[in-house]
């Protein structure tokens, strides 16, 4: 009885959050577009107007701009594989029957809501500080040097930050997952006699596969866009160490105002996260149909 | 047949999660237990027996009005999440009642407007923003909070309305309630717990994103991701009153995270893992 009314009814309900989110989409990315193919400096009153391809040169033969983007993928390809190895370590750990299991869980899952300035900030002063940090204090206890995380490893010091926060997040969808397995399923296993591993293998992981997926693809939009951590604290140094894209198209627009410039990162930024949006999409579109 | 636990696995595995567990949340519980230090015993080495002076904490205040910050994270997270509520429950419920053919397409496409990064569009928004005087209000920052999570919070709403039974609404159809009195008597009373899980889940993203409300910003509304950011220049490094800021900036999500370990599984993985 789905009438003319009732549909049009829908779709008046409907308008405002797919109009919103139309207006949201286009038209900044529009703007951004247009910026990318012309000469604009805010404060270089010399305008050449439309330039072709030149900002996108000017960008791409910027060294900085090569080595932002191997940051960008080292940075979302180690978290990965930390939080996702990791994670399911841990869910396969808080899965065993324990005393205080869900305190084990809140004490898991806290860093997931603990704000990116302050991550990076508590991290960078008081855990990985060169003289005050406890990594310090635990080199010097044992004899050792301290090392200069931000300076010397800067890269490798954001990484760990970053998979700080997202360990989290991985272990908690993945113990969910893992809790939904059938009891019975696995005691028929444990009583054919297959080993703990061979369990894991043809058993445990492929009932985790999906929510792997979910796991990695959620996790990797983020962790393309990982800012506040950079900026609180090695600021894209030493050099350009530590910047990835997001990183360095922020610096092009507001520190330098190579406004041109950084609407071409800006559009790279956009392609490269479609690429990862168009695998998204299908894994988390094939979930829904079930 | 249950399986016989011995209490030596049990007991290596409580050791053992406990171990890792309290490794993880190290960070944080040190940064409490600093706070509650002075800038002298912050500085001298590592040591989990503060002296328990709560200076760090009326400093934090004195020097930098940081209840202002609070007020402005307790605004812009609570008022996005109503405006985001108020544009999406629609939406959701017409989404969930009286699909179409078109209603998977609809959600994947509001889906992917979430994968845009944020900083491809900064300098356009920060245009409209300055052309608009929206730079640094609080109005303007919410609206932005709003669009940023409005995908989720159609998804989760839709996920959760989607499991109210058709036949209920058809059996109050039938009864002759009006459509008013069917979204009030019948709807809402079953919807009321969704509503509430999103809502929760939506304040927690709003109040640690990190990217729009430090750009956006610069005094009036800025937040306290904005104002912990500030303390990352060379002056501004006093152990104690940063972990005081800390912990007063992430002890009323933390308390929150925890009770909704659940609906965050459910609204981060838009309904794919429960």
């Amino acid at each position: 009885m789905a009438t003319q009314q009732t549909r049009s009814l829908a779709r008046f309900m409907m308008a405002p959050s797919v109009v919103l989110l139309f207006v949201w989409m286009i038209v900044p990315l529009v703007i951004t577009i247009w910026f990318s193919f012309q000469q604009y400096n805010p404060l270089n009153p010399i305008r050449d107007g439309f330039i072709g391809f030149s900002n996108y040169a000017l960008f791409y033969s910027n060294p900085a701009f090569l080595q932002s983007i191997i940051n960008t993928l080292v940075l979302v390809g180690s978290v990965l594989l930390i939080t996702v190895i990791g994670g399911i370590a841990l869910a396969l750990l808080i899965d065993q029957p324990m005393w205080g299991q869900g305190i084990v869980r809140i004490l898991v899952i806290s860093p997931f809501f603990v704000m990116p300035p302050v991550a990076a900030l508590v991290w960078k002063n008081m855990i990985m500080h060169p003289q005050y940090g406890v990594f310090a204090d635990i080199a010097r206890f044992f004899g050792g040097q301290p090392i200069d995380w931000f300076g010397q490893y800067p890269l490798t010091a954001i990484i760990i930050i970053v998979a700080w926060q997202w360990l989290p997040f991985a272990t908690l969808i993945l113990l969910t997952s893992l809790q939904s397995l059938d009891g019975e399923q696995k005691e028929a296993a444990e009583m054919d006699g297959a080993s703990f591993v061979s369990r894991f293998i043809y058993l445990t992981l492929p009932h985790m596969s999906r929510a792997i997926t979910v796991v990695i693809l959620i996790q990797t939009i983020f962790l393309l866009s990982v800012y506040a951590e950079i900026l609180v604290t090695t600021n894209g140094g030493p050099g350009y160490a530590s910047t990835n894209l997001p990183f360095l198209v922020y610096q092009k627009a507001l520190l330098e105002f190579k406004i041109g410039q950084a609407s071409a990162g800006g559009v790279i930024a956009v392609i490269l996260a479609n690429i990862v949006a168009f695998f998204a999409m299908r894994a988390v579109g094939k979930n829904l149909d079930k | 047949m249950a399986r016989a636990v011995t209490t030596q696995h049990k007991t290596i595995a409580t050791a053992a999660a406990w171990i890792v567990a309290l490794l993880i949340f190290f960070p944080i519980l040190y940064t409490v237990i600093t706070s509650f230090k002075s800038e002298q015993e912050a500085i001298q080495g590592f040591n989990l027996f503060p002296s328990g002076t709560t200076e760090s904490y009326s400093e934090v205040q004195a020097q930098s009005g940081y209840f202002k910050f609070f007020l402005n994270s307790v605004l812009l997270s609570v008022g996005s999440t109503i405006l985001a509520l108020l544009v999406a429950i629609p939406a959701a419920w017409s989404m969930a009642f009286s699909p179409t053919k078109r209603t998977k397409d609809i959600l994947m496409w509001m889906l992917s407007t979430k994968m845009m990064p944020a900083v491809a569009v900064l300098f356009p928004i920060y245009l409209i923003f300055r052309d608009t005087g929206l730079l640094d209000s609080r109005i303007g920052l919410m609206i932005m909070l709003m669009l940023i999570n409005l995908p989720i919070v159609v998804w989760m709403l839709y996920t959760y309305f989607r499991e109210i039974p058709g036949e209920i609404l058809e059996a109050a159809r039938m009864d002759g309630a009006s459509l008013w009195n069917e979204i009030v008597y019948v709807l809402t009373p079953m919807a009321v717990p969704g509503i509430a899980s999103t809502m929760l889940l939506n304040i927690i993203l709003a109040w640690n994103e990190a990217f729009w409300t430090i750009r956006l910003t610069t005094t009036e509304a800025a937040p306290l991701t904005a104002f912990i950011s500030s303390f990352s220049s060379p002056q501004g490094l006093f152990w104690a009153k940063l972990s005081a800021a800390s912990t007063l900036a992430i002890a009323p999500i933390l308390i929150m995270g925890w009770f909704s370990q659940k609906q965050l599984v459910r609204g981060l993985t838009f309904g794919a893992v429960k």
